[in-house]
C-alpha cells in the first residue's frame, strides 16, 4: 500500500491544478479585456453593453469585500461563457474566480455550505435551466436553511445565469426557470432587464443577506445602454416605470420589456397612452407600484415569456384579480408562451412566444379599438 | 434466492448483510497493560486503501475513558427517552436514533475540536449534543418547543449549533455532502486552519453528488474527512443490496480511505486524528466507520422485517460501545463497577430533567410563522391562505 504523499497544497488554488492536469491559461492575445470595462470613479454615465455592466458590478463588489467569490462553470480562465467574469481570474485568482467541474448539484450545495460558514458566493449556472439538477440544494439548502436553522444561519447567496429563449437553441436551452422556482419559500427573485439595472442590481443583490435567484437572458448581454454613476445599488424588491400612461397598465420582465416597448412605438403612433411596469422583482410582487398603476389605468395587461400554465403571470394575475378587482374595469389579459418545448425551427419558435402584435392586440381588445387604427 | 422460505431468506440476508459490508461479530483488540491512570490497548485493524494505517496501539488515561462513558451514556439515553417519547406521541413525524452508533461521534470529537466544522444526516441528535448542545435542546425541539436547537421550526432532522459550527442536520439523503465540501472550502479560503466533516450513510453512499463533492474535493485540495457511517443498511435494504462494492472506504478511487471499527470510540479517535493531520496537509481522506444501529431506520420502522433480532442482539452482546468501555474501565482496575453506575444515575437525571423541562416549554407562537424566511426584513406583507390575509415578512 502506498504510502500518503504529501502533495504540495499551492497557494491558489489553480497552481495545484494547473501543475497536475497542464490546464492552459487562454492565450494573451485572445483574452479581451474591454477598456471600457476598468473599474474607474468616474462620475458621468458611460455605455457599454450589459455583460460588461455585470462584469463591474462583479468586479466593484469583489474589490469591496473579500468574501465575494463566483463559483461555475468556465468562470475563471475561460472568463464566463458570456464574458460576464471575463479577465478577473487574473485579478481575484483562482479560488474567488472558482471553475467547478460540470456537477451542478454539487457545486450550487458546495456554494450553499460556504454560505453558512459565512463567505458570500455567487453561483453561476452556465444556463438557468442546468440549475434544475440543483432543485433539491436550492429549494431545500438554499431557501429553507435560514427557517429550519431557527435563524441560526443565513445564505447570503445570489444564483444568476442566463436563461429565457434565445436564438434557436433548442428545447432543454431555452427554458424559463422563474416558473418553477417561485414557489421556493426563502428566496427572491430578480430579473434584469437594462444595462443600468442589471449592474445596479446585482450589486444588491451581493449585499444582500438574503439568496437571491438573479435572471439573466440570453439576448440580452449585447444590449447597449449607461450605467449609474458611483456606487449605485438598486432595491432588489422595487418595480421599474419604464413608462408613464393612463389608458392601460402592461406588466413584463426581462427580454419582454422590448417586446413591449416595440408594441408601444406603434401603440403610440395609433393615440394609445399605456403605461409600462417592469416587474423587476418576481418575489415578491412590488404590490405597492402595482396597485397604484391599476387603480389609475383600471386595465392590466402581462406579459411575460413564462408559459401559460404555472408562470410568473398566472400568480400575478389571480393576485391582481383578488386584491384589485374592483379596481378593474376588464379581466386581466395574460399573454404568455405556448405550453410546448421551445422548437427548434426559426417560425416555430417565433410562435411560442409573445410577439409584438399580439402585444398591439391586447391592447386593442381591452381599451378599444380607437377611430382610425 | 426469490424461491426461498421467508425465515430462510432472512436468516441468509442477515448473514451475507454482515459478512459482505466486512462487519462481523467480531470482539475488540486486546488490552496491553495499565501504568498508573493510562490504559494501553490494541485496536482492531484499519483496512486502508492508498495509504498507510495508523498505529493500532492506542491510549487513553483513566478520566478520559470516563468521560467517554459518560458521554457514550448519555446519548444512548437520550435515544432511547426519545423512542418513548415517541410512543406516547409526545414525538411526531420523523425519529431517527443513533442508539448503537455513538461511539462514531464521541471518538470524533475526541480527535478533532469546535473549530472543525462538521455536518451530518437526518441521525443528528447525537451530533447535536457532542457538538456542544443541551439534551434539553435536543429533546424539546423533538417536542416542537421554542427551548429546541432551531425553536421547534425544525424538527428531528434540522438541528444546528452555529457557534460551535454544527452546520446540521439535513433531510435529504446525502444532500449535506456537497455542503460538507462547500464547508472545507470556506476553511481553504479563509486559510484559518481546521477541517470540515461531511457524514452520510452507507444508503447516501450511492448518491452522484457525493461522488460530485469527492471530485472537487480531491482537484482542489480541499481540507476535507468524508465519513461513510456504514450501519449495512439504508433503511430496509441492506449495503449488498444497495451498492456493487460496499467497501465505502475505496469509493473515493483517487482519494485515500481507511475503514475503523466504529464501535470502538478508541479507533475511532484514532482514525480521526490520523485522518485530521492528513486532510490539513494534503487534502480530502474518506473514513468508512463499521458501526451498527439498535433501531430501524426510524420509529416508522421496527427493524427486524430484514435483519434478524438474533442479529441485533449478537451485535449487542459482543460489540456495545459502551459496554466496551465499561470493561476498558473495570476489568483493567480503572474504575469501580459503583463509580459507573453513579455516573449512570447522574446522566438518568439530567435526562429526565431535560424531558421535564422540555414537556413544560413554550410551544411556539403563532407569529413564528412569519419569521427566519429572509435574514433582510423586506418590510414586505405576505399573502396568507386568504387573500385578504397579510402578515409582515420578517
Amino acid at each position: 500500500m502506498a504510502a500518503a504523499v504529501p502533495v504540495q497544497r499551492g497557494a491558489a488554488v489553480g497552481s495545484s491544478r494547473i501543475a497536475r492536469s497542464g490546464a492552459q491559461a487562454r492565450p494573451a492575445a485572445a483574452v479581451r479585456v474591454s477598456q471600457r470595462s476598468v473599474v474607474t470613479k468616474a462620475q458621468q454615465k458611460r455605455e457599454m453593453m450589459m455583460w460588461e455592466a455585470l462584469r463591474e458590478g462583479l468586479d466593484e463588489e469583489m474589490e469591496r469585500d473579500p468574501t465575494v467569490c463566483l463559483m461555475g462553470e468556465d468562470v475563471g480562465h475561460y472568463g464566463g461563457s458570456y464574458k460576464v467574469s471575463n479577465g478577473l481570474y487574473k485579478k481575484y485568482g483562482d479560488m474567488r474566480l472558482l471553475d467547478t467541474p460540470i456537477c451542478e448539484n454539487g457545486f450550487l450545495g458546495m456554494g450553499v455550505g460556504a454560505a453558512m460558514t459565512g463567505l458570500r458566493p455567487i453561483v453561476e449556472g452556465m444556463n438557468m435551466g442546468f440549475l434544475l439538477l440543483a432543485f433539491n440544494q436550492i429549494s431545500n439548502n438554499c431557501g429553507m436553511l435560514h427557517y429550519t436553522s431557527g435563524g441560526q444561519f443565513k445564505v447570503p447567496m445570489v444564483i444568476r445565469g442566463p436563461g429565457g429563449v434565445g436564438r434557436q437553441l433548442g428545447a432543454e436551452h431555452s427554458q424559463r426557470l422563474e416558473s418553477y422556482f417561485q414557489s421556493i419559500p426563502g428566496v427572491q427573485l430578480v430579473a434584469v432587464s437594462t444595462v443600468a439595472n442589471a449592474k445596479a442590481l446585482l450589486k444588491s443583490a451581493i449585499r444582500s443577506d438574503n439568496p437571491i435567484i438573479f435572471f439573466e437572458h440570453v439576448l440580452l448581454y449585447n444590449v447597449k445602454g449607461e450605467v449609474h454613476p458611483g456606487d449605485y445599488c438598486q432595491c432588489l424588491e422595487r418595480a421599474e416605470m419604464v413608462r408613464e400612461g393612463t389608458d392601460v397598465t402592461i406588466f413584463c420582465y426581462s427580454r419582454m420589456r422590448y417586446v413591449v416597448m416595440q408594441a408601444v412605438a406603434e401603440l403610440e403612433k395609433q393615440g394609445y397612452n399605456p403605461e409600462v411596469i417592469d416587474l423587476i422583482s418576481l418575489k415578491p410582487f412590488d404590490m405597492e407600484t402595482i396597485s397604484k398603476s391599476i387603480k389609475k389605468t383600471r386595465k392590466a395587461i402581462i406579459v411575460e415569456e413564462c408559459m401559460k400554465t404555472g408562470g410568473i403571470g398566472a400568480s400575478l394575475s389571480a393576485v391582481i384579480h383578488e386584491s384589485l378587482f374592483n379596481e378593474l374595469d376588464h379581466e386581466v389579459l395574460r399573454l404568455s408562451s405556448q405550453d410546448v418545448p421551445t422548437s427548434y425551427a426559426y417560425d416555430l419558435e417565433a410562435a411560442t412566444i409573445v410577439q409584438p402584435e399580439k402585444v398591439i392586440e391586447a391592447v386593442h381588445k381591452v381599451c378599444g379599438v380607437r377611430a382610425g387604427v | 434466492m426469490l424461491a426461498l422460505a421467508g425465515g430462510a431468506l432472512r436468516a441468509s440476508l442477515g448473514a451475507r448483510a454482515l459478512a459482505a459490508g466486512g462487519a462481523s461479530l467480531r470482539g475488540y483488540g486486546t488490552t496491553l497493560g495499565v501504568e498508573g491512570d493510562v490504559l494501553t490497548a490494541e485496536v482492531n485493524p484499519f483496512k486502508t486503501h492508498r495509504i498507510d494505517p495508523p498505529s493500532t496501539t492506542v491510549s487513553a488515561t483513566k478520566a478520559e475513558l470516563l468521560q467517554y462513558f459518560r458521554d457514550l451514556y448519555r446519548l444512548r439515553r437520550m435515544e432511547i427517552s426519545a423512542d418513548m417519547l415517541y410512543k406516547a406521541k409526545a414525538i411526531r413525524g420523523f425519529c431517527h436514533l443513533y442508539d448503537g452508533q455513538e461511539a462514531v461521534i464521541v471518538g470524533l470529537e475526541a480527535a478533532l475540536n469546535h473549530k472543525d466544522s462538521i455536518i451530518t444526516s437526518y441521525r443528528d441528535h447525537a451530533t447535536h449534543v457532542m457538538r456542544g448542545g443541551t439534551v434539553l435542546e435536543v429533546i424539546a425541539e423533538l417536542m416542537g418547543r421554542t427551548k429546541g436547537a432551531s425553536k421547534g421550526k425544525g424538527g428531528s432532522m434540522h438541528m444546528y449549533r452555529r457557534q460551535t459550527n454544527f452546520f446540521g442536520g439535513q433531510g435529504i439523503v446525502g444532500a449535506q455532502v456537497p455542503l460538507g465540501a462547500g464547508l472545507a472550502l470556506a476553511h481553504q479560503y479563509k486559510g484559518e486552519g481546521g477541517v470540515a466533516v461531511a457524514m452520510y450513510g452507507d444508503g447516501a453512499a450511492n448518491q452522484g453528488q457525493i461522488f460530485e463533492s469527492f471530485n472537487m474535493a480531491a482537484l482542489w485540495d480541499l481540507p476535507c474527512i468524508f465519513v461513510c457511517e456504514n450501519n449495512h443498511y439504508g433503511m430496509g435494504t441492506a449495503e449488498w443490496r444497495a451498492a456493487k462494492s460496499p467497501a465505502f472506504y475505496t469509493r473515493g478511487d483517487y482519494m485515500p480511505g481507511m475503514n475503523c471499527d466504529g464501535m470502538d470510540v478508541l479507533a475511532v479517535r484514532q482514525a480521526f486524528a490520523y485522518a485530521k493531520e492528513y486532510a490539513v496537509a494534503n487534502g480530502p481522506i474518506v473514513l468508512e466507520m463499521d458501526t451498527y444501529r439498535y433501531h430501524g431506520h426510524s420509529m416508522s420502522d421496527p427493524g427486524s422485517t430484514y435483519r434478524t433480532r438474533d442479529e441485533i442482539s449478537s451485535i449487542r452482546q459482543q460489540r456495545d460501545p459502551i459496554e466496551h468501555v465499561r470493561k476498558l474501565l473495570v476489568d483493567n482496575g480503572l474504575a469501580e463497577a459503583s463509580e459507573l453506575k453513579a455516573i449512570e444515575k447522574e446522566v438518568k437525571a439530567e435526562i429526565d430533567g431535560a424531558i421535564e423541562e422540555a414537556k413544560a416549554a413554550a410551544h411556539p407562537e403563532a407569529k413564528e410563522l412569519w419569521t427566519n424566511i429572509y435574514q433582510d426584513d423586506l418590510g414586505m406583507t405576505l399573502r396568507g391562505i386568504e387573500s385578504n390575509h397579510k402578515h409582515k415578512y420578517a
